[in-house]
């Protein structure tokens, strides 16, 4: 194994298109698992933690652009006004110390569909800049996943920021798992109301092969609401609404049975979690103009 | 390959690091500090908590190669640690170099309690507050969770010096202890805080 200290981007694109198998290591609280239990020998090892640019983040009119290894605890922290979908998300991931060193950035590069960051992401709408000495392109968060612990990254690219949308409106997200904390989801729901496009927008982690929204869910659940002026009257959504749109969510899901939990409960979860969150946020949403924030 | 980096306050240097090692692997079996335990090798237990340039981090998920050039504190040299954040240098780490704790000391550090009883040899280092605290509360069980909490919790009463039960816990969450039940754990801790408050109080 050989270790790759890249000082600066320029120099780490350069190392990632001489060696295409350097594994990037960050935090390493994905990474450094596999290596100690022998799961993974990757031929380079590559540390991004020398490239200062990573770990910072520019809030925008419109977007956050969050550096690919911001910490979690940062992103609790600074970013729970333009981004409460996002720290609350950040808030469940492991524990402090975890917390720490792991961020957006190792979630997308691992892709694994438990990531807590990904549900938050699908929901406030996020962009992916990756890089390689061929160019920049940006990754619409969908289409990143492409499968299980698979992502859309070529060989020679690296993931350098992700552009998240700020918050117009309420944002929620929930999680299933034993304990407060070191948990990976048994199954997770990410949902933000998008007032200034009289959208609703969902994520559902670990209950799919990768993470995706629920997009049939939310298809109805703005014809619905659009339908009977809720945005504008401010009315409680109907019992009937919340149940169809809970319902879709769970179709959207196409989980497995594991250790952590089986298909039929992971479907069933994530229907609570869509019809819970959904009357949160649209709760926040009425009482409008008091808080946005996340409670991370 | 080598890595240059600073432990408790001393610039040391580890040789014929294997570019897969942890952090937690160096400092236990290259440079004879066990104090941070090996556990669960994927920061599920918090049992090799040290402190990174400052922040609390599992030393199993850090690779070798990642801590040159920067500083790490062990649970070794957290008394001398915490005494220089109180005397030395208020609100501020050591210098490199300048203060903390040899390699030789580090290696053969033993707890000395102020009350002067607890080192056969009288070499010991005198505790931070963190430490007795534990003690004085009865939170030391087998002992093996322990290093971990000190550093943890030392952490964030730096931070945060009057913790409500909740952030103690929240800060807590990441050192699993499988003797305790965590009780005298948080007893410790709040007494560690309270007597920290009215030390600041006397001044």
């Amino acid at each position: 194994m050989d270790f790759l200290r890249p000082a600066g981007w320029e120099e780490a694109l350069a190392a990632k298109a001489e060696h295409p198998t350097a594994v990037p290591i960050a935090g390493g609280t994905d990474v450094m698992v596999e290596i100690n239990f022998d799961h993974r020998r990757p031929e380079y090892l590559m540390d991004l933690n020398r490239i200062g640019e990573l770990r910072e983040w520019a809030v925008g009119d419109e977007h956050v652009r969050l550096g690919a290894s911001v910490p979690y605890t940062q992103i609790m922290e600074h970013l729970r006004t333009e981004l409460p979908g996002l720290a609350l998300a950040s808030h469940t991931v492991g524990s402090p110390q975890i917390r720490n060193r792991g961020s957006v950035g190792g979630n997308l590069g691992a892709a694994s569909p438990a990531g807590d960051a990904h549900p938050a992401l699908l929901s406030a709408g996020a962009e992916v800049e990756v890089e390689s000495v061929r160019g920049v392109r940006r990754i619409p968060v969908e289409e990143f996943y492409t499968g299980v612990k698979r992502n859309a990254l070529a060989p020679d690219e690296l993931i350098k920021a992700v552009h998240i949308k700020k918050a117009s409106g309420p944002q929620q997200f929930s999680k299933v798992g034993t304990r407060n904390a070191m948990v990976i989801a048994v199954c997770a729901f990410g949902i933000a109301l998008h007032p200034d496009s009289r959208t609703v927008k969902t994520g559902i982690g670990s209950a799919a092969p990768t993470p995706l929204r629920a997009r049939v869910a939310e298809d109805f659940l703005n014809a619905a609401l659009e339908e009977g002026g809720f945005w504008d009257n401010g009315k409680v959504i109907t019992p009937s609404i919340a149940k169809q749109f809970a319902d879709l969510v769970s179709g959207a899901c196409n989980p497995i049975d594991d250790v952590r939990g089986t298909a039929k409960y992971r479907r069933h979860a994530v229907g609570i979690m869509a019809r819970r969150t959904l009357g949160w946020t649209w709760e926040q949403y009425r009482s409008a103009g008091t808080t946005l924030e996340g409670a991370a | 390959m080598r890595v240059n980096f600073t432990v408790n306050g001393r610039p040391q240097e580890a040789d014929d690091v294997w570019e897969g090692e942890s952090l937690l692997y160096v400092l236990r079996e290259r440079m004879g500090l066990p104090g941070s335990k090996n556990a669960c090798e994927q920061g599920e237990c918090g049992s090799c908590t040290v402190r990174l340039d400052g922040v609390p981090v599992c030393a199993c998920l850090v690779a070798a190669g990642q801590v040159e050039g920067r500083d790490v504190v062990t649970v070794e040299g957290l008394a001398d640690y915490a005494k220089h954040r109180a005397d030395a240098h208020p609100g501020d780490g050591c210098a490199s170099g300048t203060c903390g704790t040899t390699i030789q000391q580090a290696q053969r550090w033993q707890a000395k309690s102020v009350k002067g009883t607890d080192s056969q040899t009288g070499e010991g280092d005198q505790l931070s507050a963190i430490q007795e605290a534990f003690i004085d509360a009865g939170a030391v069980q087998c002992g093996f969770c322990t290093p971990g909490l000190l550093v943890t919790a030392d952490e964030m009463l730096e931070r945060n010096p009057s913790p409500s039960d909740a952030d103690i816990r929240e800060a807590l969450s990441g050192n699993l202890c499988r003797c305790t039940g965590y009780e005298k754990i948080l007893d410790a801790v709040r007494l560690a805080a309270a007597r920290q408050g009215r030390q600041e109080e006397a001044v």
